[in-house]
């Protein structure tokens, strides 16, 4: 007992010391310093022809601040101009976060529309920010919010915790019954393969979701079109053997009926898939099972 | 340091169960003030939560019905909704005062409407048959549009604004045939 307790004890000390110098080395083969993480705009060569004339476009931006919580939310103005920015929203956002308003909160992380951080709602749809060009049209502004009907954590930042909870309670991961034949692997057809095209490539960045008036209006009851599809995605796997039961936890009032086909889902989707053809899917195979 | 550390830990889990280093002299001195954590800063999923929950009353909902674009898609399903709440109150409230009305006093039966309705102006007459058949008409042609969808059938961005304008022009057509009549 004393013997483990000891070693136990020592080996995070020994193992801190044998990897110093390793994580060093790592973290000068690190290009990127914190405090140019959001920064998108490198210093030009001094070689780069004359500047352009500043074209400012106005962007209104809904702001939420937790730490004076009885002030409403509001839009606030921010003018950017266009020769001196990238060509997407989340750059403005960027710029204005670097080097306007630091307190300015949203999400962002890959940029190129894999990641799903940045989804909110610009000039009345969803998307996301990384993938949603700047209108050039600098008479007209525009208009971000977050995410449609969600709690606020601060200015573009909603409160996903039930959004994933939701995710989780439809088990989104391989069951069988049986193990896979002679217990080697999985094996699927081109066939089978090619049902989850345009199931698997959702990102779960709530667009869809937040785009759904019968999601805003029974948000703890009703699970969305994200989720749904999910769901469906796991039902439409070949190698999945609980296709049934998975429909069955859906058979009640809320969990699916809630859908409507307002089909705004697929309307709002950026990476273009169609949650409304899933959850019609899974309607109709509920009916038939 | 980091050691000491996971001594403390390891000792501050274990001091209950082991007698290790019960009279020994070895314990640090530190361990006692280390385990004082004030209970304001407690760390565990259960006070998390509770923080969760307090910050969660006051957090605001973003709007939504009020900032979305309108798009044909929610804009239709809105009016069928409305649409259909509307015919279904006019049948409902048409056929009980036929009912209830005549044993009332109220002269409201089929004569009575027919003449009633014979005394308006054609503009009226027109109007009126408009507000009545185009909700009914509506309804019904978004009806089979949502039994079509539900067999699987146009099921895509393309085919819900293909059907959507469908729908649209040809109840516009027949509310116009039906208020000629």
């Amino acid at each position: 007992m004393s013997v483990s307790l000891m070693s136990a004890a020592i080996r995070p000390a020994l193992r801190k010391q044998v990897f110093a110098p390793v994580a060093s080395m790592a973290r000068s083969f690190n290009t990127s310093a914190p405090t140019h993480m959001a920064s998108t705009n490198p210093s030009p060569p001094d070689n780069t022809p004359a500047k352009k004339e500043p074209m400012y476009k106005t962007f209104e931006i809904y702001r939420w601040n937790p730490d004076t919580p009885a002030e409403k939310p509001t839009l606030q103005e921010y003018k950017v101009d266009l020769n001196a920015c990238g060509p997407m929203i989340l750059d403005a956002l960027i710029k204005i976060k670097n080097e306007m308003d630091p307190t300015l909160t949203f999400r962002r992380s890959c940029r190129e529309g894999i990641c799903g951080s940045c989804a909110m709602n610009i000039e009345g749809g969803n998307t996301l920010a990384c993938l949603a060009r700047i209108d050039r049209n600098v008479s007209k502004p525009v208009k971000i919010y977050p995410l449609p009907n969600m709690h606020i954590v601060k200015d573009l930042v909603p409160d996903l915790t039930n959004f994933y909870k939701q995710y989780k309670s439809i088990e989104p991961y391989l069951k069988q019954k049986t193990g896979p034949p002679e217990g080697k692997e999985n094996l699927q057809s081109i066939e089978d393969r090619k049902k989850l095209d345009g199931l698997y490539e959702c990102i779960l960045c709530a667009c869809c979701s937040t785009s759904c008036p019968s999601y805003w209006w029974n948000q703890d009851e009703y699970l969305g079109p994200a989720v749904l599809m999910q769901a469906y995605r796991w039902m439409a796997d070949s190698r999945d053997q609980f296709g049934r039961e998975r429909r069955d936890k859906l058979q009640d009032k809320y969990s699916i009926y809630r859908c409507h086909t307002i089909m705004n889902c697929a309307k709002t989707c950026p990476k273009g898939l169609n949650p409304g053809r899933a959850i019609a899917q899974i309607k109709k195979d509920m009916a038939f099972d | 340091m980091f050691a000491t550390r996971a001594v403390n830990s390891i000792v501050a889990q274990n001091v209950a169960r082991t007698a290790l280093f019960k009279n020994a002299s070895a314990v640090p001195t530190g361990i006692r003030a280390f385990r004082a954590t004030p209970s304001t800063m407690e760390q565990s999923p259960d006070a998390e939560s509770e923080l969760l929950r307090q910050q969660r009353l006051v957090r605001p909902k973003s709007p939504h019905l009020t900032i979305y674009q309108p798009q044909l898609t929610w804009l239709m399903s809105g009016f069928h909704r409305i649409t259909g709440c509307a015919v279904g109150a006019g049948f409902y409230v048409g056929a009980l005062s036929y009912l209830a009305l005549p044993a009332l006093g109220y002269n409201f039966d089929t004569s009575a409407i027919v003449a009633s309705v014979a005394s308006l102006p054609v503009v009226a007459k027109v109007g009126i048959k408009t507000t009545v058949a185009f909700p009914f008409v509506f309804h019904c042609l978004n009806g089979v549009r949502h039994l079509i969808w539900d067999t699987g059938r146009f099921l895509t961005v393309d085919g819900v604004y293909k059907t959507g304008y469908a729908v649209l022009g040809s109840s516009a057509a027949i509310t116009l045939y039906l208020a000629s009549l």
